[in-house]
């Protein structure tokens, strides 16, 4: 038994390390898609501190827009600024019904709005688009759908393009990010507000202006994850349950950081998927990636309360 | 017009005319002060059924220290809110260079060219303090979206130059050394500067000031003054001030306007003020 859980698998990876590399790969690829997920949270929740519990839905949202546009016959690429249009519409629409009247309200009623966002989406694209399976319109957006096949030792590794190609997209929309909130006046002001409403009217930023930036930016993270979930997985509000996987991921890296959400992500993305190949499956009859990561993230929380990369708070007394 | 240098008292008749005069008027130390910037006319604001202030009405003159003072609970903070756009008067009507102001929210009174400081500070912590003096710069940077998401033309050279005005500010307030800092890391006197800091960055035309030594020992309270007639000083900034600290108010402002439970006492240079026998009344108590 105890050779089972401290040695085989460890001697399983190094006998096959091609294999090993290709379960670090699907696990990349997933930890990606959690990560890009706890961003939008991460984003929302440094400029307003609301918990966004909508941002799972507004990928199911803006992938099930994009396909639904192009069944009715518009060309890929138009789908997807019409998408990203939408994606805007949304984003006025939840601060001015929404935030707006509800600023100045305790965290707990902003989530419980989320919430109601959520179900009112949820419910809004089953009328329009129905609520069946619709495979992503991949190729149509010109993403290749070929396989890289690389013999690393005299072993097979094999790479989806399309997974390939969500990486790298990834990588990008990060990087962009990123020197969008530190370099930049937008960005600047979105810190800021997170830090301090109050003095942050008082240099001139209007709250309103921000939040629709903010919950904007969130839909074209939530769109380009729900283009690359898609392409693996098809479009259905089953998609919406890898939205809870970035919860744990949230722990792990902690609220505020964007540094944290995106090796959170990839740190539950492999390590879940390296617990199932060589624990969960020989061991305990498989289907651990469903639970894996929120375990994970409740053994975190127990000895850092704040996440791996979160503000300790230090309170004065 | 007076010859103000050796004018250190002056009768109620002199300052009257003063204020009438749209010239201006010339300070004790023989500064030249401007016309009237801004105007609070029967300025009354009510919560509820409490009343904070009630009818007050005053004039805040280009290039000139003017302090509001009182005792706790007199309705400082929240004509200073009311300047900066946080409240809404209840009654009354707020003149800015000339025109009426029309009921404002705090971030277009920015824009407007007013900037403030807050008792309690309010910085963003998590910023260091070059990016928090930074956003001071937001309302002169007038780049579009697509142009700062892709960090080029316009929104490069705005950076550029506007980062050349934050480092002139950080050096004037002699926080070169701090610039990198988280301002969360920082100690209570140096916050109060980077907060000086920022609104200055916005090189406003009336900086306000709530309680800006609040807290502070007696060399931070000199350092801070020090500050505040050196910004008034060097880029003639008008400056409204809150102070609890007699002694410092007298010392830095041009006019003060005394208030006491939500109404003006008086209104005038230090020295005339501090004769008042309201004033004195306020301050130090009367038998009732």
């Amino acid at each position: 038994m105890l050779n089972d859980i401290f040695i085989k698998p460890f001697v399983d990876m190094f006998s096959a390390p091609d294999f090993l590399l290709q379960v670090l790969w699907e696990g990349l690829v997933s930890g990606i898609l959690y990560a890009l997920i706890a961003l939008g949270f991460v984003l929302i929740f440094r400029s307003s501190r609301i918990f966004n519990f909508a941002q799972g839905i507004m990928v199911v949202f803006a992938a099930l827009t994009l396909v639904g546009l192009h069944a009715m016959g518009v060309p890929a690429w138009i789908c997807v600024l019409l998408t990203l249009a939408v994606m805007f519409g949304l984003a006025v629409t939840i601060e001015r019904v929404v935030l707006r009247p509800l600023v100045g309200q305790p965290d707990i009623i902003l989530f419980m709005a989320t919430i109601g966002i959520t179900l009112f989406l949820i419910g809004l694209g089953e009328i329009i688009f129905g609520g069946e399976n619709k495979v992503m319109i991949t190729e149509e957006l010109g993403i290749p759908t070929d396989s890289v096949v690389l013999e690393p030792w005299g072993g097979l590794l094999i790479l989806e393009q399309k997974d390939i190609t969500a990486v790298i997209v990834a990588a990008l929309l990060v990087v962009a990010l990123l020197a969008f909130l530190n370099k930049t006046r937008m960005g600047r002001a979105i810190r800021a507000l997170g830090d301090d409403h109050q003095a942050a009217l008082s240099v001139g930023i209007s709250l309103q202006q921000i939040w629709v930036l903010v919950w904007f930016i969130a839909g074209i993270i939530a769109l380009v994850t729900g283009i690359a979930w898609g392409a693996r997985a098809g479009v259905s509000f089953a998609l919406e349950v890898i939205a809870y996987k970035a919860l744990p991921v949230l722990m792990l890296g902690g609220l505020e950081s964007i540094t944290g959400a995106i090796v959170g992500g990839l740190m539950i993305g492999m390590l879940e998927k390296l617990f199932e190949i060589y624990w969960g499956q020989p061991l305990l009859g498989g289907n651990t990636e469903t639970w894996f990561a929120f375990v994970l993230a409740l053994i975190v929380l127990l000895f850092r309360p704040q996440g791996l990369f979160g503000e300790r708070i230090i309170e004065r007394v | 017009m007076m010859d103000g240098t050796e004018q250190t008292h002056w009768t109620k008749d002199e300052r009257q005319a003063a204020v009438k005069d749209s010239e201006g008027y010339v300070t004790a130390d023989g500064r030249q002060i401007g016309g009237v910037l801004m105007e609070l006319r029967n300025i009354t604001l009510r919560f509820g059924g409490v009343v904070a202030i009630k009818d007050i009405s005053f004039d805040i003159r280009e290039g000139e220290i003017r302090a509001i003072i009182g005792p706790n609970g007199a309705g400082k903070s929240s004509m200073l809110n009311i300047i900066s756009g946080f409240y809404t008067p209840s009654e009354g009507e707020l003149w800015y260079k000339g025109s009426k102001r029309p009921p404002m929210k705090p971030y277009e009174v920015a824009r407007m060219g007013v900037a403030r400081t807050f008792q309690n500070i309010a910085l963003f912590e998590g910023m260091s303090v070059l990016d928090n003096v930074m956003t001071g710069r937001l309302t002169h940077m007038k780049a579009g979206i697509a142009s700062q998401a892709l960090w080029w033309g316009k929104a490069r050279d705005e950076e550029i130059a506007n980062r050349e005005v934050v480092e002139k500010v950080i050096d004037f307030l002699e926080i070169q050394s701090i610039r990198k800092t988280p301002v969360g890391r920082l100690p209570y006197g140096l916050k109060k500067r980077v907060e000086l800091a920022r609104a200055l960055a916005a090189e406003p035309s009336i900086l306000l000031l709530d309680e800006p030594m609040a807290g502070m020992n007696v060399e931070e309270k000199e350092d801070m003054s020090r500050f505040i007639l050196d910004v008034n000083d060097e880029f003639g900034t008008t400056i409204c001030l809150i102070e609890h600290d007699m002694g410092v108010v007298m010392d830095l402002s041009d006019r003060v306007v005394v208030m006491d439970y939500g109404k003006k006492i008086g209104d005038g240079p230090p020295d005339e003020v501090r004769q008042n026998q309201d004033v004195i009344d306020a301050y130090l108590g009367v038998a009732h």
